[in-house]
């Protein structure tokens, strides 16, 4: 009975319009934490990508850092520098900016795998889903072995494998874009799964022989017809896996085979602190970890509102 | 058919209203229906998808799925009002003074259990017998409906009955505690037509033998021809017509009903174009002010479009229409097409 | 329209010879060698064979399950048959390999689906739904003139111009199935396959609709093959009637001539299951039984289970369809012994 009501039949209002007066809008507005989560990871994203021109300092000049300002520690502490809000590390890096700067590489590496990882994911899925037969069982085989193995497993492998085939001096130019493929291949089987499911029952959906009938080339059935209709739950997949990936940055460069500390992400920083936990500098390491911790889980509420948003049977 | 004479009726409806509650605004989908079943009577009620034929027949039973809820009116079961029952009473007279059957018999069935357990566990709990009188009494019901092997057929899962015969065994659960009306919705629509014609005389059957009352609940003319005493034609919440089905059917008098049995495709003679109402059935949120139906009725005049017509005293029927609101109304000259 | 064609006229439109479709529904390969069971074939359709003249309506009706849409599907090209062959025009549609061999013939032939709220992609406006067909046929490249198509369109099925900005969601199930329908008309076909078009809608929406496939069929002199299991809407909008049960016709006729002399025992208790709008209280005789699993059909003639007149015959041997006096072809030996009672005009009190 419900979605007979959704909109006046006379009027076709602009897409704007459409979001404003939607189901999902409506349930965002009436959701307080869901408004919190929004207005962080906003914040976060923000200082993060616009860092370049917002932070107060640019650790990656080397020029800026002066190592006299090394162990800083937060202004509101007795030897505290107005200069450094947050303190400094040991190199004496401003450490807001360097959170800014760290957080930046992580959300590139975080969107970037997750984009990846979509990208295949979606595209396998569907193949699987529409070809059926042996190409389905071939490409869901490999995506339950997949499985067997832990997603960090799957990162640490294939950073070896790259440590093995590239000369060391590489290394650290190449550590972004190995990050990014690692951790993509490592999540690609969670949409390869769900777009399989969803395009098995979206196949034998009558909208899908109509395109048949009229004679409409397969690849153009699988992205135009059947893709908008399983994209929901992918968009809900992604934002969670957002956070994973964040996550899963982090743990790869706090175990050292991630971003070097020349260009440090989150987890760079954390390791970095780490080392300096139990001789007094704390701040070194509890800061970055309190932004990581803030930023995923601003985007895993995010993720889990989408998911009941957009599932009518919880609605 | 010769009924026991009864001071009231079985089931009485007053002013029934369901209500949605939504984020733009209350939708009205059953406004001020009133009706009323004897013992032992069968009471058709037909209307197209969005009639608001089911809610009422859900409402009877309280089964009524939130946000929707009763708003107004009453509803009366032998005297007693049971539209404001606790749950727990409502759900002890669901069983054993009301039963029903539903359009789909697989969501009627849960799938884990036999339907010997289904029965069995449905006749304890509302009759004082022991486990082995209830499981005789389920093989007899089950034979009762038309199952053949019912001692053997008992055992089994639902899957492992065809969509005829879970139809049947669901008509068997409805009638476990011998209730004293049966509110069927649509029980007929997923079944093929053999096998429709087969669960319609068996329902006439039952219900003749075992003195139960039916609000069968339908958008089926046919079934209804077929099965009903009287019948209600509802249209966007409201009853547009009730009378003996006789009546309705062979001389309707409400321009909707005119015009729905008009565009019944007949056997007994080819016409080139069928009879059509022009339009659709306005959604719960636009419902027309007057008469519901005057954007659509070929002669709706003035006061339809501004004035909402109560149901009016017409031979044997009540009609919901001004046209027969004048005391110089010719019924054969209205009704002719 | 096509003048033109009406020279080929004692050609038919389609035809389908010894039409088949066999679904291995199988358990899987281990829990076969494991549970030592059987492969399990579903003759969904199991040899039918008929033609369309051109402009006529040939209906097929019967129970669910008696394969009647599997042979739509067959012949729109959504499965490829098992065995047997379907000729558009001449033309074995096997034949037509590759892509472009086969674009120009299934442009002429179309389809329109019983659901109408699965039948239209949820995500695309209605314009660009009707445009489908034209832009993958490059029937037309021109924007304008495709919007000014789909314009025509939508008003020739009762529908405005205004229309075609919207979502599906936006109509009702009777408007949705005259966007179907416009898509379907959108690559001028000769020839729509219509499955259960109006088994999902309300009956004055159902009447709206068969009034609308009719006049079309005049204006534009298409030629129907019709699927549906509802006797009264096949009696209304069809030339001739074929009846079909467990994959095999059983009866085709014209259809004033099923109505009034049904041959085939199953066509007779079908149309004496319909509900009798007519309150004649005719005496009514359900037919025992149900259709059986099409996995393993009975032996011989298939319906003989529940038939009256099945004999020893019956059990053993298939009947093929073969002449009635009435002209109707039928399969049954009883019909063709002359030993059924002769056919008693359905329904009773309503003279044809």
């Amino acid at each position: 009975m419900a979605t007979t009501l959704d909109s006046d039949p006379k009027t076709t209002p602009g897409l704007w319009a459409r979001f404003l007066d939607s189901d999902i809008f409506y349930s965002f507005r009436r959701s307080p934490l869901t408004i919190a989560a929004a207005i962080v990871t906003v914040v976060c994203f923000a200082g993060a990508f616009l860092a370049p021109w917002i932070a107060p300092h640019n650790p990656l000049d080397l020029s800026s850092v002066d190592l006299m300002d090394a162990y800083t520690p937060p202004v509101w502490m007795a030897e505290g520098n107005p200069r450094f809000i947050l303190g400094t590390d040991d190199q004496g890096r401003d450490l807001l900016s360097a959170i800014m700067y760290g957080a930046r590489i992580s959300l590139i590496v975080g969107f970037c795998s997750v984009i990846f990882a979509m990208a295949l994911g979606i595209t396998l899925g569907l193949v699987a889903g529409y070809a059926g037969g042996a190409i389905d069982s071939l490409i869901m085989r490999i995506a339950d072995v997949q499985l067997t193995f832990p997603a960090i497993l799957i990162a640490l492998l294939i950073d070896g494998i790259v440590r093995a085939a590239f000369p060391r001096d590489l290394h650290d130019q190449l550590a972004l874009y190995v990050l990014i493929f690692a951790i993509g291949l490592s999540y690609w089987v969670q949409y390869a799964r769900t777009v399989r499911g969803s395009t098995l029952v979206e196949k034998n959906r009558e909208y899908v022989q109509a395109a048949r009938v009229i004679g409409v080339r397969p690849v153009r059935i699988l992205f135009s017809h059947i893709l908008p209709n399983v994209i929901g739950p992918v968009l809900v997949i992604a934002t969670i896996n957002l956070a994973l990936a964040i996550i899963t940055e982090a743990t790869l460069s706090f175990l050292g085979v991630g971003m070097p500390p020349t260009q440090p992400s989150l987890g760079t920083l954390i390791r970095v602190g780490n080392d300096f936990l139990f001789s007094g500098e704390w701040w070194i390491t509890l800061f970055p970890g309190v932004a990581l911790v803030t930023m995923v889980l601003a985007v895993n509420l995010l993720g889990d509102w989408l998911r009941d948003a957009l599932n009518p049977k919880l609605r | 058919m010769a009924r026991p004479p009864a001071n009231h009726p079985l089931l009485e409806v007053r002013d029934l209203r369901v209500e949605f509650p939504t984020r733009r605004g209350t939708l009205v989908a059953v406004d001020g229906v009133s009706f009323h079943i004897d013992p032992g009577e069968v009471l058709g009620v037909v209307g197209e998808s969005g009639a608001g034929k089911s809610l009422t027949g859900a409402a009877i039973i309280g089964l009524l799925e939130p946000p929707g809820r009763i708003a107004g009116g009453e509803i009366r079961f032998d005297g007693r009002r049971i539209d404001n029952l606790p749950y727990e009473q409502m759900r002890r007279l669901r069983g054993k003074e009301i039963g029903a059957v539903f359009q789909d018999p697989l969501t009627s069935l849960n799938p884990l259990y036999t339907i010997g357990r289904q029965l069995t566990e449905t006749i304890l709990t509302h009759l004082d017998v022991t486990p082995a009188e209830a499981r005789e009494r389920a093989i007899r019901l089950l034979q009762d409906v038309g199952i053949p092997g019912a001692e053997r057929r008992i055992d089994h899962y639902p899957h492992q009955f065809s969509g005829g015969m879970r139809q049947r065994v669901v008509i068997a659960l409805a009638l476990c505690a011998n209730p004293r009306l049966v509110i069927a919705d649509e029980p007929t629509t997923a079944l093929d037509v053999s096998i429709q014609a087969q669960i319609i005389t068996l329902l006439k059957r039952l219900c003749r033998e075992h003195g139960t009352a039916v609000m069968l609940v339908t958008h089926d003319m046919g079934v209804i021809a077929e099965t009903a005493d009287r019948v209600a034609v509802m249209y966007a919440g409201r009853i547009a017509e009730i009378g003996p089905v006789r009546d309705v059917i062979k001389t309707p008098k409400h321009p909707y009903t005119i015009g729905l049995m008009g565009s019944i495709p007949k056997i007994d003679r080819r016409e080139a174009r069928l009879a059509q109402i022009d339009g659709a059935m306005p959604r719960l949120n636009a419902i027309p002010p007057g008469c519901a139906f005057h954007p659509r009725c070929p002669k709706a005049f003035d006061r339809c479009r501004v004035e909402r017509p109560d149901p009016i005293h017409v031979d044997r029927s009540h009609v919901a229409c001004w046209l027969y609101d004048r005391d110089d109304v010719r019924v054969g000259a209205v009704v002719d097409e | 329209m096509n003048d033109a064609m009406m020279s080929t006229d004692e050609q038919p439109l389609l035809v389908a010879q010894d039409l088949a479709r066999y679904f291995d529904v199988s358990p899987p390969w281990l829990n076969r060698v494991i549970e030592g069971q059987p492969r399990q074939i579903l003759r969904a359709v199991d040899g039918v064979d008929f033609a369309i003249r051109r402009g006529e309506t040939l209906s097929l009706v019967g129970e669910s399950g008696c394969g009647k849409s599997t042979v739509a599907r067959l012949i729109v090209g959504l499965y490829q048959p098992t065995r047997g062959s379907i000729m558009f025009e001449g033309v074995d549609l096997a034949t037509l390999r590759t892509r472009a061999q086969a674009a120009p013939i299934r442009r002429r032939f179309q389809m329109i689906f019983q659901d109408p709220y699965a039948s239209l992609n949820p995500r695309w406006r209605v314009a660009d739904i009707i445009a489908e067909p034209i832009r993958t046929h490059r029937l037309m490249t021109d924007r304008a003139a495709i919007r000014c198509r789909v314009d025509e369109l939508l008003r020739q099925v009762g529908l405005s111009p205004s229309d075609g900005e919207k979502y599906p969601h936006e109509f009702s199930g009777g408007q949705r199935q005259r966007i179907s329908i416009a898509r379907a008309l959108s690559s001028k076909p000769d020839f729509l396959v219509c499955d259960e078009p109006t088994s999902a809608l309300d009956v004055s929406v159902q009447a709206q609709i068969l009034n609308l496939m009719k006049d079309l069929q005049r204006e534009l002199g298409l030629t129907y093959l019709f699927i549906s299991h509802n006797l009264a809407v096949v009696y209304h909008i069809s030339d001739r009637v074929g009846v079909m049960y467990l994959g095999r016709l059983v009866e085709l006729a014209d259809v004033e001539e099923l109505f009034a002399r049904p041959q085939h025992p199953y066509t007779r208790m079908l149309l004496d299951a319909i509900p009798d709008l007519e309150m004649t209280g005719r005496p009514r005789t359900p037919v025992a039984g149900e259709v059986p699993n099409p996995i393993n059909p009975p032996a011989g003639c298939a319906f003989h289970p529940r038939c009256p007149w099945a004999n020893e015959r019956c059990t053993r041997e298939r009947p093929e369809m073969k002449p009635a006096p009435n002209g109707a072809l039928v399969a049954c030996h009883a019909v063709e012994e002359r030993r059924l009672p002769p056919a008693r005009a359905v329904p009773p009190g309503s003279p044809i």
